[in-house]
């Protein structure tokens, strides 16, 4: 038993310039419950929807500090205090020969802290959508671009905004249900 | 979310500075997508049946020489006192160098804004790994007490003892973990859009599923291209210096020894353009051929293999300065140990190994400063193939030459490889060229959204993406 519950209003554009035109037209009418979909990461568009700078960067800062001590505190542990190895009178532990694996460790864990900040930040994997349900929607990857603005918008108006996309260029707009 | 900036409005270029468009003939988004998925939806074509065969034999003989290799003994191979680093650290040395050209592509060429990289570096991404894979083979086999290969990493075993930090070989082993580790992720985080078109592409029921498996349910969204973008800058950010340290670190476990030849300061930039030099070659030998099978002229067009041969050019020059610079500095630094080893390379036993090398990687890019060279694509092809024959005796000279004629003549010795080295080495390109050919067949072999973003069909400004204002042409 499927629900029929409308999700969002879905418009479709055949250029980057109309898409980015309507885009710019949304975010001057307030809406906040929106996306602009695209087959590629289009420059400008971030201004165009109003959106601000990425949080990525935190996840990879942590990322490498965590992997920077890990690669000190590990040396040091295993080289100088758990299994001490002296060789020729050196130092038990030297900060530069164990820069080289912690400077690795600090890439490695940085990389992962990027990947996965990223999929967190867009709450992703999520393989169910239900713009996935429109048949249009499969051209998102091919050449056509989408506005998508959410029923639960309190700015929301079926007429209104179905009006606002249609005269900024959509070509065909529909309603994907939930 | 009170302030916003307005959309950036560039001013096109006048038509007598643009340069030439990266995908030919004017192609449409829709059209590129179409041009690369074809290769993949297409029935099997021929050439890749034909090429997957010598492939999986050498494939198997690899597997066959390891099996023989761990129930035997590195004995099997040729090496032994004096020279007890022979092929196996060649070969690793050639193939790590071999994937460095597809981390520069990816990450260096993306930070300096060179557009032109949008067609070429998913195949040469998928060439680092299988190349970093093929290297990888080495240090796990030589070993010896295979089954003991995992007292490589710090990993608590009942002996209670630890690796010894203190050795350039351990710094190794996280070079090149983290390299291989780093380059996957890269490389699957670059695949996912693509795979998403995939997705919405494929009419079987398991290629859904499995392309729609691992596109992570991507949908083309802003917000999230927004933060893939971030992720992909700083991915390529991290990747730079990582490939920089990469060779650095392989040649620190020839330059932190005391051997003649080997204890020098020039050795990590050295190896650093020497592997980029021989990674563009085998970007060339792979992508002059599948342009024209894969019928991707439009895209990988003549003024990319020409880029890729500038490149190959300059890491040329700066390999034969090495060259230079190393014979330089053994004549200047008096020692009589560093001035032998130097002559011996050129006019020893192993000559004619340093004058292949001289020959293939300074003679040959010279030709490189030549347009009707660089635009013909058999010279260049065959030309290519030269490149990485001659950075393969380039570590054959250094490993080898150094190893059989150090401090005391009594010790001296000459090498020669066993038959089961050179199979080995035969075997690990049946390994490179089956998992080439396979990503080849089930992957986009060139980043679909990333050259669509370049064309300017996609530009918002301009008027073939539907600007009305703007451009001046």
């Amino acid at each position: 038993m499927a629900r029929t519950r409308p999700f969002a209003l879905l418009a479709e554009f055949e250029k980057p310039a109309h898409v980015m035109h309507a885009a710019e037209k949304v975010r001057d009418a307030g809406f906040t419950k929106w996306d602009v979909h695209t087959p590629y990461p289009m420059h400008g568009m971030d201004a165009a929807m109003g959106l601000g700078n990425s949080k990525v960067g935190w996840f990879t800062f942590v990322g490498g500090v965590t992997g920077y001590t890990t690669g000190m505190v590990m040396i040091w542990f295993l080289n100088a205090v758990d299994y001490a190895i002296p060789i020729g009178g050196k130092p038990m532990f030297s900060p530069y020969g164990a820069f080289p694996p912690s400077y690795e460790l600090t890439i490695l864990f940085g990389a992962f802290g990027a990947l996965i900040g990223m999929l967190f930040l867009n709450r992703l994997p999520k393989w169910h959508n239900p713009l996935f349900k429109s048949d249009r929607f499969k051209k998102v990857t091919h050449d056509r671009f989408f506005i998508v603005i959410e029923v639960d918008d309190p700015k929301y108006s079926e007429s209104a905004t179905r009006e606002l996309l249609e005269a900024n260029g959509s070509t065909h707009i529909e309603i994907v249900e939930d | 979310m009170s302030e916003h900036a307005p959309a950036i409005k560039l001013e096109a270029p006048p038509v007598e500075l643009e340069r030439p468009r990266l995908v030919s003939n004017n192609r449409g988004l829709g059209e590129i997508s179409d041009q690369i998925c074809d290769v993949i939806e297409r029935p099997t074509p021929l050439w890749w049946k034909i090429c997957m065969l010598p492939a999986l034999t050498l494939l198997s003989l690899l597997g066959a020489m390891v099996v023989y290799l761990v129930t035997v003994g590195v004995g099997v191979w040729g090496n032994q006192h004096p020279v007890m680093w022979g092929w196996a650290i060649i070969n690793f040395v050639w193939w790590i160098g071999i994937g460095h050209a597809g981390t520069l592509i990816s990450a260096i060429l993306f930070l300096l804004r060179q557009k032109w990289r949008t067609s070429i570096n998913r195949a040469s991404e998928a060439m680092t790994i299988f190349a970093v894979m093929c290297a990888g083979v080495y240090p796990l086999i030589h070993v010896g007490r295979i089954w003991y290969g995992w007292w490589l990493f710090p990993i608590p075993n009942s002996n209670g003892i630890w690796p010894q930090f203190r050795s350039p070989l351990m710094w190794d082993v996280f070079a090149v973990s983290t390299y291989f580790t780093v380059s996957v992720l890269f490389w699957y985080m670059g695949l996912i859009p693509d795979l998403a078109v995939m997705r919405d592409r494929c009419k079987k029921f398991f290629g859904k599923f499995a392309y729609g498996l691992f596109s992570l349910g991507w949908s083309g969204s802003n917000r999230h291209w927004r933060n893939y973008e971030k992720a992909y800058l700083i991915l390529a950010g991290l990747s730079t210096p990582l490939v920089l340290s990469v060779h650095s670190i392989v040649s620190l476990d020839f330059a932190v020894s005391q051997l003649p030849g080997w204890h020098t300061t020039i050795f990590p930039p050295y190896f650093v353009a020497g592997a980029v030099f021989s990674g563009f070659g085998m970007v060339l030998t792979l992508l002059i051929p599948l342009r024209s099978v894969c019928k991707l002229q439009d895209i990988i067009t003549v003024r990319h293999i020409e880029l890729c041969c500038k490149v190959t050019l300059t890491t040329g020059c700066i390999v034969g300065y090495a060259y230079f610079m190393e014979v330089f500095i053994a004549w200047y630094s008096g020692s009589s140990f560093e001035k032998y080893a130097f002559w011996n390379r050129a006019f020893g036993p192993y000559w004619w190994g340093y004058w292949a090398m001289i020959g293939c990687n300074v003679v040959v890019p010279q030709f490189f400063w030549f347009k009707k060279i660089r635009t013909n694509m058999w010279i260049v092809f065959f030309l290519s193939i030269l490149v990485n024959v001659g950075m393969w005796f380039e570590r054959f000279v250094i490993v080898v030459t150094t190893l059989a004629r150090e401090f005391i003549p009594a010790n001296w010795g000459y090498f020669n490889p066993s038959p089961v080295d050179i199979m080995t080495y035969l075997g690990t390109f049946g390994l490179f060229f089956t998992m080439f050919l396979l990503f080849l067949r089930f992957l986009p072999m060139i980043a679909i959204c990333e050259v669509k973003a370049v064309t300017p069909q996609a530009d918002p400004h301009h008027p073939l993406g539907g600007a009305e204002e703007g451009g001046h042409h």
